[in-house]
């Protein structure tokens, strides 16, 4: 019987067990050493591909840390699937429960955005409304209408300043984070995913259209989630959605 | 020539491996570039600028997909939901050529992002071959089947590596993708003489030949080991294998692979634009 895939993949994801039996090196010799390119080739291949969808996280925790985790991580967590950019989903969760960086509270939620954003890029294409389309709709029509949301919405809801620790690691002079927790629309206007920070209660009025309420119940929740911070200021929140054009379709509703 | 090649819908030309970065330098002036080969895995997603740059570039150049991720050789059956993927993908696109390797890289839904090494027995052969025959089911078309670039051999093979080849071609009917860095990387880490592999290879079934460069390294024993990088230039000796190569096998689709340490556009131009001289000195 010559050496399973089993007894392979158990040794090219463990060092610390044998070079497989069986396997030689052309010259008579055992192979020895020579298994270590695939090692090697596995560990470097995966880590590299984090690399790329996990920019900020890399940026947080400096180049050899990164590696380090991300060699933890590729051992417990290795791809399902072969397509290799879209590897790392289970990153966040991996990270939640990491308990060397618990101090990194906010990192589960800086790699959440990363891979949103990620989602978002390889999300299916669909074509955006006139916004002319809400605007000429009458008050009543409006407040009882759905909206269909773009595949390439994604929405981040925070308790860290995710956006901007995202933001002060990924450009050239953003301002430091300033402490505040933010949710967090992530939109394809057209080919590059944008991350925009949601004002109060954005994140409230989003989830609630993505989960098939009227305009007006999700202004109403979002009001209710603005605490003391008096009525929810739709405009911004509205403004992300047009300008990211995550609105594909409007269902008027019944007028009363 | 009059008839199409058996194993290739690719101009006998010189293509390059596509990335992003390099679509508008394509789109403005490809020369001396033919055709191109992508990464089946790397259009998978739903939509977005991969996809929309596959559907610009494939209405203006004959496109080869190159899997990287079927695990042809794995020990349990090949992934449905896999299948389905190139299904798709070979459908819309109609690719004038679609290949994969001979290799496993998925072992227990553990996808491990390698081109892993087989053993070349009667076991194995029969197992490559139910698997050729499933995927060729699947996306209804003739595969090319690519040679490895090998580290190391198995003590329990009992066949050579182009008698293997030779014949899963003749079981399946698949072509045959023939690496000729690949085969200077085994021979030189193996202790065998390529020109050898080359005369005692199925010429004839190559529907596509591939060019990539290679790293040198040595083994525990001072040995020279050569790493199939695919991040630089074409070895010198490569080039002369190939030339080998053209003379016996006549003119073939010609590719360069530059994976890592991606170089700018007219330096991959300049790799593929040396193909084309090799080419040109073929007698067709």
């Amino acid at each position: 019987m010559s050496v399973s895939q089993d007894t392979f993949r158990a040794a090219l994801l463990d060092s610390a067990r044998p070079v497989p039996e069986g396997l030689s090196d052309g010259h008579g010799r055992p192979a020895g050493a020579r298994f270590s390119v695939y090692r090697n080739n596995v560990a470097v291949s995966l880590t590299e591909a984090l690399e790329v969808s996990f920019p900020a996280i890399r940026k947080l925790i400096g180049d050899e840390n990164f590696r380090g985790l991300m060699g933890i991580f590729l051992r417990q967590h290795p791809p399902t699937a072969p397509m290799i950019s879209q590897y790392g989903a289970a990153l966040p969760g991996f990270l939640e429960g990491f308990e060397p960086l618990a101090h990194l509270g906010y990192l589960p939620d800086v790699a959440r955005l990363e891979q949103a954003l990620r989602e978002s890029y390889h999300a299916a294409d669909a074509v955006a409304i006139d916004p002319a389309e809400l605007q000429n709709l009458p008050p009543d029509a409006l407040m009882g209408a759905t909206l269909t949301l773009a595949p390439t919405l994604r929405l981040i809801r925070s308790r860290w300043p995710v956006h901007e620790i995202w933001a002060y690691n990924m450009e050239d002079g953003a301002p430091k984070p300033s402490g505040n927790a933010q949710n967090v629309l992530v939109t394809r206007p057209e080919f590059d995913p944008i991350a925009t920070p949601l004002a109060p209660g954005g994140g409230t009025f989003i989830a609630a259209l993505a989960d098939g309420q009227t305009f007006g119940t999700a202004f109403e929740v979002a009001t209710q989630a603005t605490k003391g911070g008096g009525e929810f200021d739709l405009t911004p929140t509205l403004s992300a959605l047009i300008a990211g054009r995550a609105i594909i379709q409007i269902r008027p509703g019944d007028s009363p | 020539m009059l008839d199409a090649h058996p194993f290739s819908a690719l101009p006998p030309g010189p293509g390059v491996g596509y990335k992003a970065q390099y679509f508008q330098s394509i789109m403005e002036n490809p020369a001396p570039v033919e055709w191109l080969e992508i990464h089946a895995e790397n259009y998978m997603g739903d939509g977005g600028r991969p996809l929309a740059q596959l559907r610009h570039l494939s209405e203006r150049f004959a496109i080869s997909v190159h899997g990287v991720g079927l695990s042809i050789g794995g020990e349990g059956p090949l992934d449905p939901d896999h299948l389905a993927r190139l299904k798709t993908l070979c459908g819309w696109l109609n690719p004038a050529s679609f290949s994969e390797h001979l290799a496993w890289s998925t072992h227990d839904s553990h996808f491990l992002n390698d081109l892993l090494p087989l053993p070349y027995t009667a076991a194995t052969l029969t197992r490559v071959a139910d698997h050729i025959d499933a995927l060729q089911e699947a996306i209804g078309r003739r595969m090319l089947l690519e040679n490895p670039s090998s580290y190391l051999a198995f003590d329990k093979s009992t066949m050579e590596e182009t008698a293997f080849l030779s014949e899963l071609s003749a079981r399946t009917g698949c072509g045959l993708l023939l690496d000729v860095n690949n085969v200077f990387i085994s021979a030189t880490n193996l202790n065998l003489d390529p020109h050898a592999y080359i005369d005692a290879f199925p010429l004839d079934k190559v529907g596509e030949i591939h060019l990539g460069g290679h790293d040198e390294d040595a083994d525990d024993h001072g040995a020279p080991l050569l790493i199939d990088s695919h991040g630089r230039e074409v070895a010198d000796p490569v080039w002369s294998l190939l030339h080998y190569t053209l003379q016996r096998s006549g003119p073939r689709p010609l590719l360069i692979e530059w994976d890592a340490d991606v170089p700018d556009w007219p330096t991959l131009a300049a790799e593929a634009q040396r193909a084309a001289d090799a080419l040109a000195q073929v007698p067709a």
